[in-house]
């Protein structure tokens, strides 16, 4: 069923791809549409059936070169499930979606041939992404990584007649490249300390490199930090997170349902599924976590200032899906990789639907983008309005307080935020305090602009303005489900007690029978560990058993996650109580995020519908703040200073002075100056006079002679 | 005993009463009215001589106390040899009719100086080889200036003979210094005075010997002859002079080099590696300039002849099956080569100008794609024959330590390849309507073709250039032990 889901996108692109000249375009598309229904069908039922347990399927002999063997073969554990539904649901309903979206574009002429190869795109987006996440190695994980890569280049460059669009697919692409040359640093440094490139062979080798030192850029170094560090630059690239950031926002060129499925769901979120995937090896490395929390708190708080003032309503939902990767690095670096994947999963739905609905909005009103020129479009698009009004409520975090009921956002949010408290870094947690206020206010201003207050702009546009048709406001409506339901329904096997978690996760629990029996039986629990050799778990065990001594009741949930790296499907080292700790957050820590989405709230309300010209004079007034986050704090300047901008000299220096005089000038003067002289040499020689060729002869014999009296013989 | 003798050198024996009976019998009757049978009946016994030393000859065989060698590498010359220059009458038979040259002399000559080139490649005794060496030198200065009222005819016969008198001079001094040393003319008995180094004079002496080969091969810097030689004759005897002379005086410079001083391979080693690198380089960037084919076609045969010494240089029984094998490729390039020269004609006469090539693909589309194919092949590009003989040079040189002598023979193929594909772009790309143009006349169109097959196919598995290189292995390995 797995090698079903996996191959049906890459059968409906290639059918749609080069089939569709023979089967027609309508047809191509429904073929590539169908396909990934099945596979979004089969994924639910491979997710609801699934009962943890890592499960190998191996499809074909790969690679055999010396020592590095491997099998192509799909790693089925729980991560792996959640990104099949996410991927193939979101896939499905956005290639439903582009039936409505793709229909007319001004973009191409009248005639021309786009939906299928835009079909096929997508399909082949799906596939590669799907190769990523039930990779059981590196290498193939690394494939699906530049897979989704390239279509995300030829999508996001999908109006090739747009320079914009062209600068944009090459911008991601290129920045893109920065961090895959992390990851496969990250890679190569694996291979070099276990021989392998299997996520077995490497979970199992875990503790052992946490223990190994290597040199790397002239200085030793653990080789766990080492790895863990890479592979999060890789990470960092591909889930925009700060300084790689820059060509997400730039990304939003591609037709919007692609940035629906690839620039919001699915593909920016595979960096947050590497950390989580490779958490037995992040379990050991304490300081590039702190990294990561670090990066991640910084990346949520920055993206939401500038999702602030953006106008573009594509690019304040693309800075708030960059705030929102934060927020799941940041669940990921505590420790708490259940929450950065329950995040992911909840975000996937509701920023899926956000930008189909801004997809919706810009369908209806002719392209246009600027939210300045929207308004009181409410009534207009009475079904898109609800669709976004929905994720408005559930990217806010809208929920009643201290209970399990809200929206998704609520849930997912406040699960990361507790987590970020219960990490210990309070740096982490008041950033994404704040960054949850900015994402009130902006995702509010939004639908205030948009869907509230007059019509401003071109009269024309909102005369003509209109509902999308059927296919496209049947997916909104079941991501609007998704985005309601989808917290409540997983808290607990994602947020839940420990227990639930490591169930839903297949992870094996060290100290299960403490809490069941009498103290006297945790000693006995941790005797046995110790036979076996299990130190840690053993001194868990005992740890645990005195904490719960400690607290009573309150503590009865207090576990410690088991196993060796590995067996489960995300690794949670004994001593991590992130979790748990996040339970006994206390109240003021859990009611914080509500408390900021109101005050972002309350205050887009007073901005934009009690005082519409408010913002133009705070704007005049803080010129200079304004335009520094107008300008997205000026990275694009920055890095065009320091990066681009040597580049192209370093590049016209080696065009022009390299190649072009250097070695088009070195061959040019051979062939074209020393040869022909030369040339022009012997033929004057080539007198026709008899002496001259005699004398020739003789000075040759007399060379030879002293060659010979000089070196020959005995010499 | 002395019937033994003449055993071993009845072939030589037998052509050299041909040659006499020939020239007697036609003086007496038709004279040049016999000339076209003539041709064609010395072609056909160039062609039996080479089936009958082919199946007659095995082992080694020596004649006159060592003077007079047959083994199995005077045989693969003789053979080349005898096949070479029948294939190049039969070719030269139309053409020197067509413009009156065709005197019952010219197969005389040339079958006296394949007898010379025989006794040449077969030669153990310095004096033999200058017998040799002498007949067939005089047999070409004569049939240089066959065109007696050409001034470029007569001319290039009388520096060809000045010239060769010079280098005869000298290859005489040198053997002359080489028997004072050694106290004996034989090569068997050469190589044991030098079995324990040689004395400065006898290497003097055999600079000047190399000296005088070097002419006869036309290496440089004593090749000045050649260009004005080749363009000064008419044209089949320039098509004889780039073929068989050059495989015999090859073979007699390795004969020499390994019979006589196999003993002392790193004296005379730098010195081929010498004429071989200036040979290549002269030859590649010297024919740049050349507008006339002919004259182009020599400073071709300068960088060839560079080549094949550079498989020489190398010292080793593979540098000589290389040279064996780059010789055979070159003369069937050659042979093909002119024979699309020898059918150049504009205006119903022959022309030799390169630009009268212009535009040639229309009208003879068959002879310009031997003419590409050839081209290609002289050049050395893959797959094409001669990129496999320039291959076995260059893998010889290098195996035996001339890692600097392979890589100055690319680079100047790299030059040389230059002026080919110019002629290639001339036939294929430039225009010109009043260029050369015409049929070529069976016997040249049969050379061309069959040339052109051998060229181009020679390299498919299976072939493996007709079963060539076992046969240059043996002969390389009765010289060199």
């Amino acid at each position: 069923m797995e090698t079903i889901i996996l191959f049906a996108p890459l059968v409906g692109a290639l059918i749609a791809g080069f089939g569709w000249k023979f089967i027609g375009e309508t047809a191509a598309q429904w073929i590539s549409t169908g396909l990934l229904f099945l596979a979004a069908l089969l994924s639910w039922i491979v997710f609801l059936m699934f009962n943890g347990t890592t499960e190998i399927i191996p499809i074909l002999r790969w690679i055999e070169s010396g020592s590095l063997s491997t099998d192509w073969a799909i790693r089925m554990d729980r991560l792996t499930a959640i990104m099949l539904i996410v991927i193939t649901t979101v896939s499905a309903l956005v290639h439903l979606y582009s039936f409505g979206y793709m229909a007319h574009d001004d973009n191409f002429r009248e005639g021309e041939h786009y939906r299928a190869r835009f079909f096929a795109y997508l399909s082949f987006f799906t596939f590669a992404m799907l190769m990523l996440v039930t990779a059981d190695n590196l290498v193939q994980m690394f494939f699906g990584w530049e897979g989704v890569g390239l279509a995300s280049y030829l999508l996001i460059g999908f109006y090739y007649r747009k320079p914009s669009a062209n600068a944009a697919a090459i911008k991601a692409f290129v920045v893109n490249r920065v961090g895959d040359f992390g990851f496969a640093l990250g890679i190569f440094a694996l291979f070099l300390l276990t021989d392998s490139i299997n996520f077995s062979d490497i979970f199992a080798a875990a503790p052992e490199i946490a223990q190994t030192q290597m040199t790397f850029l002239w200085r030793d170094w653990n080789a766990a930090e080492v790895v863990a560090v890479l592979l999060f630059i890789g990470a960092m690239g591909k889930s925009a997170q700060l300084f790689l950031h820059t060509w997400l926002p730039d990304a939003m060129e591609g037709p919007t349902p692609v940035s629906a499925l690839i620039h919001a769901a699915t593909m920016v979120t595979a960096g947050v599924f590497l950390v989580c995937r490779m958490s037995p090896i992040m379990e050991f490395a304490p300081n590039a976590m702190t990294f990561v929390v670090f990066l991640g708190a910084t990346t949520a708080f920055v993206a939401a200032t500038i999702g602030l003032v953006q106008n573009d309503i594509k690019r304040v939902i693309a800075y708030s899906t960059m705030s929102q990767l934060g927020y799941m690095f940041v669940a990921a670096g505590v420790g708490a990789y259940s929450v950065a994947m329950f995040h992911l999963f909840t975000h996937a739905f509701f920023k899926a639907m956000l930008f189909l609905g801004a997809g919706s909005v810009i369908h209806g009103m002719h392209h246009e983008q600027d939210m300045r020129n929207y308004g009181g479009l409410r009534k207009k698009l009475p079904y898109t309005f609800w669709a976004m009004m929905i994720g408005t409520l559930a990217i806010t975090g809208v929920g009643i307080p201290l209970t399990h009921i809200g929206f998704a956002g609520f849930l997912s949010k406040d699960a990361v935020i507790e987590s970020a408290w219960a990490g210990g870094t309070g740096y982490a947690f008041w950033m994404l305090v704040i960054a949850a206020m900015f994402t009130s206010f902006y995702s509010w201003r939004l639908m205030f602009l948009t869907f509230f207050g007059k019509p401003r702009g071109n009269k024309h546009t909102h005369e003509h303005a209109h509902e999308s048709p059927t296919v496209m406001l049947v997916p909104l409506g079941v991501l609007a489900l998704g985005s309601v339901f989808a917290g409540m329904i997983w808290y607990n096997v994602f947020f839940g007690y420990s227990d639930k978690v490591a169930d839903f996760f297949g992870i094996p629990e060290a100290v299960e029978m403490v809490e069941d029996g009498e103290a006297d039986e945790g000693v006995v629990a941790a005797a046995d560990n110790l036979a076996e050799g299990d130190v840690d778990g053993a001194t868990a065990a005992v740890t645990e058993e005195e904490i719960a001594e400690a607290d009573g009741d309150a503590g009865g949930h207090h576990f410690a996650f088991g196993g060796e790296p590995g067996d489960g499907a995300i690794y949670i080292s004994p001593d991590n109580h992130v979790l748990d700790d996040a339970h006994e957050a206390p109240t003021w820590v859990k009611v914080a995020p509500f408390v900021a989405m109101v005050i972002g709230f309350l205050t887009a309300f007073m901005m934009y519908i009690r005082h519409p010209a408010f913002p133009r004079q705070l704007a005049e007034q803080q010129r200079p703040l304004y335009n520094f986050l107008l300008h997205k704090w000026y990275f694009d300047e920055i890095y065009n200073f320091i990066f681009v901008r040597p580049a192209l000299w370093i590049g016209r220096f080696l065009w022009k002075r390299g190649d072009e005089d250097t070695i088009d000038g070195g061959i040019n003067g051979v062939a074209m100056g020393i040869i022909p002289f030369f040339t022009r040499q012997l033929n004057r020689a080539q007198s026709g006079y008899l002496f001259t060729y005699a004398f020739a002869m003789v000075l040759g014999l007399a060379v030879l002679l002293t060659w010979m009296t000089l070196f020959g013989g005995a010499n | 005993m002395i019937s033994a003798d003449i055993q071993v050198v009845l072939p030589e024996i037998l052509l050299a009463g041909y040659a006499m009976l020939a020239l007697l019998v036609a003086v007496y009757t038709s004279k040049d009215g016999l000339a076209s049978t003539l041709t064609w009946l010395t072609a056909g016994v160039f062609l039996a001589f080479a089936v009958w030393i082919g199946i007659n000859g095995v082992g080694t065989d020596t004649a006159f106390s060592g003077m007079f060698v047959s083994d199995d590498f005077s045989r693969f010359a003789k053979i080349t040899i005898l096949i070479s220059a029948a294939i190049v009458l039969l070719m030269s038979e139309g053409y020197m009719a067509e413009r009156g040259l065709l005197r019952f002399e010219y197969p005389v000559l040339i079958a006296l100086a394949v007898v010379g080139m025989m006794v040449m490649v077969s030669a153990g005794d310095l004096m033999v080889l200058y017998m040799g060496l002498e007949l067939q030198s005089l047999s070409l200065y004569v049939v240089a200036s066959l065109r007696r009222d050409s001034i470029k005819s007569t001319e290039a016969g009388l520096k060809y003979f000045v010239l060769g008198a010079l280098s005869s001079g000298l290859l005489l001094y040198g053997a002359s210094l080489v028997y004072g040393f050694a106290g004996t003319t034989l090569f068997t008995g050469i190589i044991i005075a030098v079995a324990d180094g040689a004395p400065i004079g006898l290497l003097f002496g055999l600079v000047f010997l190399l000296t005088g080969f070097a002419f006869k091969v036309s290496a440089a810097p004593f090749h000045m002859w050649t260009p004005d030689v080749y363009e000064g004759s008419p044209t089949s005897v320039t098509a004889f002079f780039a073929t068989a002379p050059k495989v015999a005086a090859m073979a007699l410079f390795a004969r020499v080099v390994f019979d006589a001083f196999g003993g002392i391979v790193g004296d005379w080693q730098q010195i081929v590696a010498f004429l071989s690198v200036v040979s290549v380089f002269v030859g590649s960037i010297a024919a740049i300039g050349q507008r006339d084919i002919k004259r182009l076609m020599a400073y071709s045969s300068i960088a060839h002849m560079g080549f094949a010494l550079m498989g020489l240089a190398a010292g080793t029984a593979l540098g000589v099956q290389a040279m064996l094998i780059y010789m055979v490729i070159y003369v069937t390039m050659n042979i093909g080569t002119f024979a699309v020269i020898l059918g150049m004609h504009r205006d119903g006469k022959p022309t030799t100008d390169i630009t009268m090539l212009k535009g040639y693909s229309n009208r003879e589309p068959l002879m310009a794609f031997v003419l590409l194919v050839m081209m290609f092949s002289l050049a050395g590009v893959p797959p094409l024959l001669g990129f496999f003989g320039k291959l076995y040079v260059l893998r010889a040189a290098y195996d035996a330590g001339l890692g600097w002598l392979a890589i100055a023979g690319v680079v100047a193929s790299v030059i040389g390849a230059f002026y080919y594909l110019r002629i290639v772009y001339y036939v294929y790309f430039a225009e010109r309507d009043d260029g050369a143009a015409g049929r070529l006349p069976p016997v040249l169109w049969t050379a061309a073709v069959v040339s052109t097959v051998i060229v181009a196919l020679a390299w498919v598995p299976g072939i493996n250039l007709f079963g060539l290189e076992p046969f240059a292995a043996e002969a390389a390995l009765t010289l060199v032990n």
